[in-house]
């Protein structure tokens, strides 16, 4: 029984100072995963909100991806259909990020309430489970789109 | 033939109703007509899914663009080892593909424990029936690889080409086998628990198809891990991510079983918490299924979302309800026939083992499920980033590490001063050296002095254990170096394969922490005949000259290549080719995004890893530039952790026939290094 409690005390002490842990590092990397719209809300419930670092999911709106010319950054509209915001993102974009595309973003809006991404993930529809065409349908990018300029360059 | 296929997937379906209704009638009734008829039922179960597979890897070789499951994964113009993978490239196929092992493994377990398990092995056959009565359906109903379209498409979407890769060809079978290897230990608790027979006999089995599990769960998630490496381009091959988090669960808790199985065998205690522990195995790893088909955690792996999630949510329910209420029933039958006697003891330290791996797995667990979680509790979504793992799991690691070097040698019971002196004086004072060295070689970083001195004091024992049975071989049996240390393992499986397996979790370990000194990667911008030079975190300088650009095609695809010639300290280092590709179908047209492949080179003290950006004008590339310490060694690790596994599980064939009680005997424990004393 001795040896038995002891083991649970030494247990305990594992556990404990590790859901301590947990909590603290909880706190400290917890992050507010939103749509756009609940985005919105939250800010006009409190304006300060805005200084809150947030992930954002929702669909790249077509025809906005505009790519700068050095190929570093990226800006684009996206939308949940009832809100849209702006967002500048600057880093590597991933091979899966194209229009239409469901992306998760990380970052703040800024004071023009463009959102202002660190991190961009690009959740493609097609990454993994494809439908096949409907014939006639076109829905094939038309040529290579792997140039990090899309704007001609000259 | 695809008919058949399809037909045969129905017969398999009323095979596995079949095999459960008869196995538990017969079993309940004690009629053994029935019980013959079960077990007869789940080898038809096996064949007609096998039938149904076949016909589904004919409709893929012969282009059947009807199915949407094939015009949805193929092309005309994929390479055939990719038509044959495409098999499990998508969800309908995986189910079928899952589906596929798990009656394998049905028809295998019963056809292996038929006679020596006769009592339970009714309930164990039904409910392994009737897990496979549920993959059938939801293949079936919820993900059917056979359904039609109603229309022919003249050529397929093809293969995304992130999964044309060698390792994510073989990297999801490895994983399934390893996850549905966790239903039969699972089936044989159910069946121990309904017959109140839970001591002796059926851990043997049980502790066999742990290991079966275990052994393509470790292969499935190192070649997952190298998969992101090598395909992903962020440098990185484990990210915290949902679906990462729900292979490695029931990766932790196999792992815990593993080693507290042999408290019951050698000590007859713990019996609940091992039940617990196969049970919950399993659900983690119905759990994980569950998470990365329904789509309720966000995930980079983009999963199809589906119905499928729910079928798998409502059978977990169920699982869990059944075995709470089994296990509840039988608590006096699991009562230890011994007691816990010290602190500084065996028993202990595999104690300690336990509760760290499940502490690992709730505190991922509870990571991965944060959004769900808060969701509930709060209304909001919130999650957790990837620290949240690393700052609770680093320090439970380096208790888990530390205790892999003490676990093995502490003596059973109580462990006496001079037994504990004997056996880790020199690993302690080996672990105190190297974290000096360190230290005279000016790193600072805590968690890697802490790591590399338990990594030292860990691979002392080891060592220590191989040295001192290969010396009395060689002494008592006059052998040779050679022969000794093969004889060594070959007569010890078990606790050489299991130190060979502990060596691999040292040496990935200390890979690990490794990139505790990557630095930031650098971007570059590289014309033709333009260098870029660098400093790794070894302090040797790099230079990176452009050699230009290249373009052309082959098989299914354009490749744009960019060749760099690199230097060490003015050295030549050989050449590097970092592509972007464009995959086209049989029409020219393109497919999919285009796609990056890395280019590594890789050395023992770190890799070199350039990833192709993007092109800024056509002459000028844009690249990233990583230096990753240590990371073959990750690799390698999981390769010995791999290899240890196999020697644990390869069958003694003299011993097999003397029955489970001869392989349990502890003939050499001891003998050499007073461990029992």
């Amino acid at each position: 029984v001795k040896a038995r409690s002891k083991f649970l005390i030494g247990g305990l002490l594992i556990l404990g100072s590790s859901g301590i842990l947990m909590a603290s590092s909880a706190k400290e990397t917890a992050q507010y995963f939103l749509t756009p719209t609940e985005l919105a809300n939250k800010i006009s419930d409190n304006p300060r909100f805005v200084k809150t670092g947030v992930k954002v999911g929702a669909a790249v709106v077509n025809g906005t991806i505009v790519r700068a010319e050095d190929g570093r950054s990226v800006t684009f509209q996206m939308t949940d259909s009832t809100t849209t915001y702006n967002v500048i993102y600057r880093g590597v974009i991933p091979d899966t990020f194209t229009e239409g595309v469901e992306v998760v973003v990380e970052g703040r809006l800024n004071d023009e309430g463009t959102f202002e991404a660190t991190t961009l993930l690009a959740k493609c529809a097609s990454r993994y489970e494809n439908e096949p065409d409907r014939p006639g349908a076109s829905s094939y990018p038309s040529s290579p789109s792997y140039p990090a300029s899309k704007t001609p360059a000259s | 033939v695809t008919l058949v296929g399809e037909l045969s997937l129905w017969v398999a379906i009323l095979m596995a109703a079949w095999t459960t209704t008869v196995s538990w009638a017969g079993a309940y009734q004690r009629r053994p007509d029935l019980v013959f008829s079960g077990e007869r039922a789940m080898y038809a179960t096996f064949a007609f899914t096998l039938v149904a597979s076949l016909g589904l890897w004919y409709a893929l070789f012969t282009h059947d663009f009807s199915l949407r499951f094939v015009s949805s994964y193929t092309s005309r113009n994929l390479p055939s080892v990719y038509t044959f993978t495409a098999f499990w490239a998508g969800q309908a196929g995986s189910m079928l593909f899952w589906t596929l092992i798990l009656a394998m493994y049905g028809a295998i377990a019963v056809f292996v424990n038929r006679r020596n398990l006769r009592h339970m092995m009714p309930w164990v056959t039904g409910t392994l029936g009737l897990i496979t009565l549920f993959f059938l359906l939801t293949t079936a109903f919820g993900a059917n690889p056979f359904e039609r379209l109603d229309w022919v498409p003249v050529d397929g979407r093809g293969m995304n080409p992130q999964l044309q890769n060698p390792g994510m060809a073989i990297h999801p079978p490895m994983l399934y086998l390893g996850y549905v290897a966790t239903a039969v230990p699972f089936a044989f608790a159910i069946g121990a628990l309904v017959t109140r027979q839970l001591d002796g006999e059926w851990l043997g089995a049980v502790r066999r198809w742990s290991l079966l599990s275990w052994f393509f769960l470790t292969i499935g998630i190192a070649l997952g891990m190298w998969w992101a490496y090598v395909e992903l381009g962020w440098s990185g091959y484990w990210a915290w991510d949902p679906v990462e988090n729900s292979s490695a669960l029931p990766w932790f808790t196999g792992t815990a079983f593993l080693h507290s199985i042999m408290i019951q065998e050698k000590r007859g205690m713990l019996k609940k918490w091992n039940v617990t522990l196969v049970v919950l195995t399993f659900l983690l790893s119905i759990l994980g299924t569950f998470i990365t088909r329904s789509g309720v955690i966000e995930s980079v792996h983009a999963f199809a979302q589906s119905s499928v999630g729910s079928w798998f949510l409502g059978f977990l329910i169920a699982a869990t309800v059944l075995t709470v209420i089994l296990v509840s029933t039988r608590l006096k039958d699991m009562e230890a026939t011994a007691e816990l006697e010290s602190m500084v003891s065996r028993e202990a330290a595999f104690l300690y083992n336990n509760l760290v791996l499940v502490g690992i797995a709730f505190a991922t667990l509870w990571g991965t499920l944060f959004p769900i979680l808060s969701e509930w509790v709060q209304g909001e979504k919130i999650t957790v980033g990837i620290p949240f793992f690393n700052s609770v799991n680093t320090p439970l690691g380096l208790i888990l590490l530390a205790l892999t070097g003490i676990g093995p040698l502490i003596a059973w019971r109580r462990a006496s001063t001079a037994n504990l002196k004997r056996q880790f004086a020199t690993p302690v004072a080996v672990g105190v050296a190297s974290v000096a060295v360190l230290l005279a070689f000016g790193m600072r970083h805590f968690y890697a002095i802490v790591f590399y001195g338990i990594s030292a004091f860990v691979a002392t024992t080891i060592t220590l254990e191989f040295v001192k049975g290969i010396g009395a071989r060689m002494r008592m049996y006059s052998e040779g170096l050679f022969a000794a240390s093969t004889r060594l393992v070959i007569r010890n499986r078990r606790r050489y394969g299991g130190y060979i397996v502990h060596f691999g979790v040292v040496v990935m370990f200390a890979a690990f922490a490794g990139m505790f000194f990557k630095k930031d990667y650098a971007e570059v911008e590289l014309k033709q005949g333009e260098t870029y030079s660098a400093t790794d975190p070894f302090g040797d300088t790099w230079t990176f000259t452009s050699q230009g650009m290249s373009r052309y095609k082959t098989l299914n695809r354009e490749v744009t290549a960019i060749t760099l010639e690199t230097a060490r300290n003015g050295k030549p280092m050989g050449f590097m080719v970092a592509e972007k590709r464009q995959h086209f179908d049989a029409t020219g047209a393109t497919t999919f995004e285009p796609s990056t492949e890395v280019a590594i080179n890789e050395m023992a003290k770190q890799d070199v890893y350039v990833f192709f950006s993007g092109l800024l004008d056509a002459e000028t590339a844009v690249l990233h530039i990583h230096f990753n310490p240590l990371v073959v060694w990750v690799w390698m690790g999981g390769f010995i952790m791999a290899f240890g596994g196999m020697i644990v599980m390869w069958p003694q064939a003299q011993q097999r026939e003397r029955g489970y009680v001869a392989e349990l005997s502890p003939q050499h424990e001891g003998v050499l290094t007073g461990a029992g004393a």
